[in-house]
């Protein structure tokens, strides 16, 4: 499956000047270079939001793996984008102990209010994808919910428009 | 070098194997298959993954089962393979790997060679608990390259095809994609499956999963005869053997041979087939007359002629020799000329060197014939070009089923000495030709080649010869018997070895028993390049 | 203290006594509470001194095995010239465990100290603490932290000034329950799918780069320092039930109680008091009706089963379950425990990793048959399929996220089968419709 993405077609790479001399810092902590797939993957999101085919190879290019190894662990991670998200990537933990208090109702009206609509999909105005995400290690404070790299805890149906309506 | 042994009982037989075997190769010691999936002996061992879980067996003390793979024997251990306990857990394992599988066994190419197949019908459950009330995954099948397609419903995610392209090819093109039950082998984006000895993943793919284009659809695996042979794509000699379906060969697969190729073939060779079911081949014995055409001939009348032609005769002889050419039809066709000062040659296309990273010693060697070494041993030289030369001006002039080029054919063509042809194909060339008699391809016969290791390796006889065409070495020994009165005309590839091996030091006393299915190493093989 | 509540006089405040306390967060701060002494200690000392002063304290791996920490210790080579690594395991992502975060957000240096000590005890030079990516608030304090103990020279290249190197290098997961799985964060720390390892060998041998490791727990490495300073007999002392359980134990507690947190235990406390005295008990005037008294992946136990619980590793056993990571999952009567086992069943299902067969295919397919029974379409032979299928997923596989899956299954079906029967014979109204699982 490929999708067109505006600004692929001429792929600029992530790993020049600070953002490669950061990673080659890094590579002093590890003893192989493979070592750096992950943090060379969270650099690529943290820049462009998404980790797409080209980026996969350049990262294979940086570390001298293999595409399709790259490829192998990127869809192994469920935190690491393969295709474009919204603005604000919204993560509703809906594990059982969540479940037990309220999670799946904060997560139907996330999906109301942000106008998503569905699981996994983007609203119309680009700014929210809302998906379930198993636990997020924060059960006593149900139900929990990531909006990017922000961790809100204790989030109710009746307090999502609220906290809505900071991203907007 | 003394290994410590240690002796364990499976099932029942007690085997004395070497301190650090996996159970399952001990098993192995002891006649017992193990039933298994990700374990691959041509797979890097020390890391099986033990993934399929289907080779878990029950050992004596142990808590729970032990996967064969990779537990080691120690000494006095007692192993059942065929206990309560391991036959309902390998029947469990069946059961989940059947729920999401299509069961499209009826259109599948690898049924009848089908380890799920196989132990399914052996161990299996006869129905299955999951359908109808589930649907089952559906994935639509990928092209991964030039002979192979991926069909991910029938995967099991042994993972041999992942670790053969990662451990042994040293490329990996091949990933684990996704997780839990949506996972499926991927590959990048743009990249293909092409390296040189992908075609493999084929063989190891032990479900209908991973298949080759080029077979695809050709043929079932029952209606298959194969024969044990050698490819011929090169001077690796990798052991191979040849699928026929009546009387076409379909694929052509690796043999296992420990010293030469392990488990595998290059794609060349694997592909390299279908010059051996060409159908534009001289079918029955050529003689020139004495108003300067050619006729059809019975054999005893062209082996007259050609014995005519070179009894008493002398001068030069070249020896214009195709690099399939047996030991045998290259040890007897060159006694034909014996009286002769002699130049003879095999012709050696070239092409680039593919090695498989992962096993020492293993490529698509550069020189595309598979006896280039015994050839060498036998008097022949790979100075082609000196030899089509010295046709020109030769006073016989021998094609022992060399495919010449426009020039190469019109040397021979405007030679002013007499022309003897071996061929397997009609080729224009041949009008000026003396005598063309009618010979068998390596598919056609038995014989040996020596590779570039010096190993000498028999193949066997695949396929029908077609009409009249008989092996080279037959009718060389049939010249020669007529010639002179102590020379016996060999009956069979065996005998016609036996007489060449005579007279080469480094085969001496070799026979075609001796040699056996997996061939030898001559002993001092190195030293005897002519 | 039951973070976020204040704390109860049942509880023996150690590793929490600083949650909730900002000032802690910092280098001087913790220095001011104590911090870093027993470091400066551990590097004084003998290796072998330290390892065997925690083995004298009993304390076990925190993290869900319960592994005596100093004999684990003891595994690693000693002097083999090679280089030796120290994980830690903060992937925290069993379902109802949720205090390693705590330990990471309010107290870092209890950590980075803890850490420092281990790696110095088993001859590593470097310590890797895996940070699961979800965990972004931890991340950036204990980012902090590390930068801080850097410039203050308590770890580096002289470590305290005691010539000594130790290095800490935080390494983020991404999404992958498995992680927490020692092996597969090994390999996820190699740059690898998280894929459990087959053992042997074990990390002791060959963990991180095929290395000598130890791999341990948050909670565990957070204790060191104490049991250092305090000394192990006392820590050996804090005991209420079987000895072989000593010490303090964050209980993270969730669910259906009034006071959801981590509450900090002596070994031996009894459950009843936890879950009543010191939670508050069930809200809105409910009934107990089970107890997860692990972690998601331990048998679950009924409400009487809970309330003569004696909560330490022994005890937890000895009713039936085990006490896991400490994540205890409290469930009130009105909960639909059909529903909740298949909640977790499709978690598992969700983060098998696809390697083993029975894993892979196993929490797929008992998923879906739960699935199928909360719509109303169950049959009666459900049961019998779901515990052979339990069965054929129990000690079968590489590690034991397959058997995780089965275990609520079976003990839900055994505990709470009346339930399974309401839906069985259509006398309870569908949870769920019936779709694709």
């Amino acid at each position: 499956m490929s999708v067109a993405v505006h600004g692929e077609e001429a792929y600029e790479p992530v790993f020049t000047g600070e953002t490669l001399a950061a990673l080659e810092r890094k590579y002093a902590e590890y003893p192989t270079r493979q070592a750096l797939l992950l943090p060379a993957l969270w650099m690529v999101q943290e820049k462009r939001g998404w980790i797409s085919e080209k980026a996969i190879g350049e990262v294979a290019q940086v570390l001298g793996l293999t595409p399709a190894l790259v490829k192998g662990v990127v869809t192994f991670y469920t935190m690491y984008h393969t295709h474009p998200v919204g603005k604000y990537f919204i993560q509703v933990c809906t594990t059982s102990p969540c479940g037990l208090c309220g999670a799946e109702e904060t997560l139907k009206a996330l999906l109301l209010h942000s106008g998503c609509g569905e699981l996994g999909a983007t609203s119309p105005d680009g700014r929210f994808t809302v998906v379930e995400v198993e636990c997020l290690g924060a059960c006593g404070f149900a139900t929990p919910v990531m909006v990017n790299e922000e961790f809100i805890e204790s989030v109710t149906a009746d307090s999502v428009p609220a906290l809505l309506e900071r991203y907007r | 070098m003394s290994q410590e042994m240690v002796t364990v009982t499976i099932d029942g037989i007690a085997v004395s194997v070497p301190k650090g075997t996996t159970v399952i190769e001990a098993a192995k010691q002891a006649g017992i298959l193990v039933p298994h999936y990700c374990y691959h002996p041509g797979l890097p061992t020390s890391t099986s993954p033990a993934v399929c879980r289907m080779c878990l067996v029950e050992v004596e003390k142990a808590p729970k089962l032990m996967p064969a793979c990779v537990t080691t024997v120690a000494d006095g251990q007692v192993v059942h393979t065929q206990s309560d306990q391991a036959l309902e857990q390998r029947k469990g394992v069946l059961e989940f790997l059947l729920i999401n599988h299509p069961l499209d066994c009826p259109i599948c190419d690898q049924s009848g060679e089908c380890e799920l197949q196989d132990y399914t019908f052996r161990e299996g459950r006869a129905a299955t608990r999951y359908t109808p009330d589930f649907a089952k995954r559906y994935n639509p099948v990928e092209d991964f390259g030039p002979d192979i397609i991926y069909v991910p419903n029938r995967c099991i995610l042994c993972i041999r095809c992942v670790r053969f392209m990662s451990d042994v090819a040293q490329e990996a093109t091949l990933n684990v994609s996704e997780r839990g039950d949506r996972a499926f082998i991927g590959v990048a984006e743009g990249e293909r499956l092409d390296h040189p000895w992908s075609g493999n993943v084929v063989d190891l793919c032990p479900v209908g999963s991973l298949l080759s284009k080029d077979f695809l659809h050709k043929a079932r695996v029952w209606d298959m005869d194969k024969t044990g042979s050698i490819c011929p794509g090169c001077t690796q000699g990798c052991n191979i053997t040849i699928d026929m379906r009546d009387d076409a060969v379909v694929r052509l697969k690796p043999r296992p041979n420990m010293d030469v190729n392990r488990h595998f073939m290059c794609d060349h060779g694997r592909l390299d087939y279908r010059w051996m079911n060409r159908g534009d081949r001289v079918e029955a014995p050529l003689v020139r007359n004495g108003a300067g055409s050619t006729a059809a001939a019975d054999w005893d009348q062209a082996l007259d002629a050609a014995g005519a032609l070179l009894q008493g005769a002398g001068g030069r002889a070249v020896i214009l020799a195709s690099g399939r050419a047996s030991v045998e039809s290259l040890g007897l066709v060159r006694k034909l000329v014996g009286n002769f000062d002699v130049t003879a040659a095999v012709k050696v296309p070239l092409g680039d060197e593919a090695p498989l990273a992962g096993v020492p010693d293993l490529a698509l060697r550069r020189e595309r014939v598979p006896n280039l070494d015994g050839a060498r041993l036998l008097g022949y030289s790979a100075e082609w070009d000196t030899a089509v030369e010295a046709a020109r001006t030769a006073a016989v002039v021998v094609v022992l089923d060399a495919e010449l080029s426009e020039g190469e054919a019109s040397a021979v063509a405007t030679s002013s000495g007499k022309v003897i042809a071996f061929s397997t194909l009609i080729a224009g060339w041949q009008e000026h030709a003396a005598v063309v008699l009618p010979v068998t391809t390596m598919v056609e016969e038995s014989g040996v080649y020596i590779n570039r290791d010096q190993r000498a390796q028999r193949f066997q006889q695949a396929k029908a010869p077609p009409a009249m065409a008989r092996p080279a070495w037959w009718a060389a020994g049939e010249i020669l018997s007529g010639q002179g009165p102590d020379a016996d005309a060999p009956a069979s590839a065996a005998e016609a070895f036996a007489m060449v091996a005579r007279d080469v030091a480094s085969l001496d006393g070799l026979t075609h028993d001796a040699l056996g299915w997996s061939g030898r190493a001559l002993t001092n093989g190195a030293g005897v390049h002519a | 203290m039951g973070f976020p509540h204040p704390s109860h006089p049942g509880e023996t405040v150690v590793l929490s006594q600083y949650f909730g306390d900002p000032g802690a967060r910092t280098y001087d701060g913790w220095v001011k509470r104590g911090g870093y002494e027993a470091l400066r200690k551990a590097l004084g000392m003998d290796r072998n001194a330290i390892i065997e002063e925690v083995k004298a304290s009993g304390l076990r791996g925190r993290g869900g095995a319960g592994f005596p920490t100093g004999m684990k210790w003891s595994f690693m080579p000693k002097d083999d010239g090679k280089p030796h690594f120290l994980v830690c395991n903060a992937d925290e992502s069993e379902p109802g465990t949720f205090k390693d975060r705590e330990i990471m957000r309010w107290t870092p240096h209890a950590l980075i100290e803890g850490c420092a000590i281990g790696a110095y005890a088993i001859q590593s030079e470097r310590c890797y603490i895996y940070i699961r990516g979800e965990f972004t608030e931890p991340w950036a304090v204990m980012t902090k932290a590390v930068e801080e103990a850097y410039a203050n020279g308590v770890v580096g290249e002289n470590a305290c000034g005691s010539g000594k190197r130790i290095d800490i290098t935080l390494h983020r997961g991404a999404g992958a329950y498995i992680c927490g799985e020692e092996t597969a964060m090994l390999n996820s720390l190699e740059g690898k799918r998280g894929n459990p390892r087959v053992k042997p060998p074990f990390p002791a041998q060959a963990g991180a780069f095929s290395l000598p490791t130890t791999v341990n727990n948050v909670e565990t490495l957070a204790a060191v320092p104490h049991i250092l300073n305090r000394g192990a007999a006392w820590y050996k002392g804090l005991c209420l039930g079987n000895p072989k359980s000593t010490g303090t134990k964050l209980i993270s507690v969730c669910g259906h109680v009034e006071r959801p947190g981590n509450y900090e235990i002596t070994m031996g406390t009894p459950m009843r008091d936890l879950i009543y005295d010191m939670c508050g008990g069930i809200p809105n005037g409910r009934k107990l009706k089970a107890v997860i008294p692990g972690g998601s992946s331990v048998p679950i136990l009924t409400a009487e089963e809970a309330e003569n619980c004696i909560t330490d590793y022994e005890g937890v056993v000895a009713a039936g379950s085990m006490l896991g990571s400490g994540g205890m999952i409290v469930m009130d009567d009105t909960t639909d425990m059909v529903y909740q086992i298949w909640r977790l069943a499709r978690f598992y299902a969700h983060e098998s990793c696809a390697q083993c067969t029975q894993c892979r295919e196993g929490t797929g397919w008992t998923t879906r048959i739960l699935g199928r029974i909360l719509a109303g379409e169950g049959k009666e032979s459900d049961y019998e399929l779901l515990l052979d299928l339990s069965k054929n997923m129990t000690g079968t596989t590489i590690c034991v996220l397959s058997d995780s899956c089965a275990v609520p299954i079976v003990s839900g079906i055994q505990k709470f089968r009346s339930e399974f029967e309401a839906y069985i014979r259509r006398e309870r109204e569908p949870a769920l419709a019936l779709g694709p699982a």
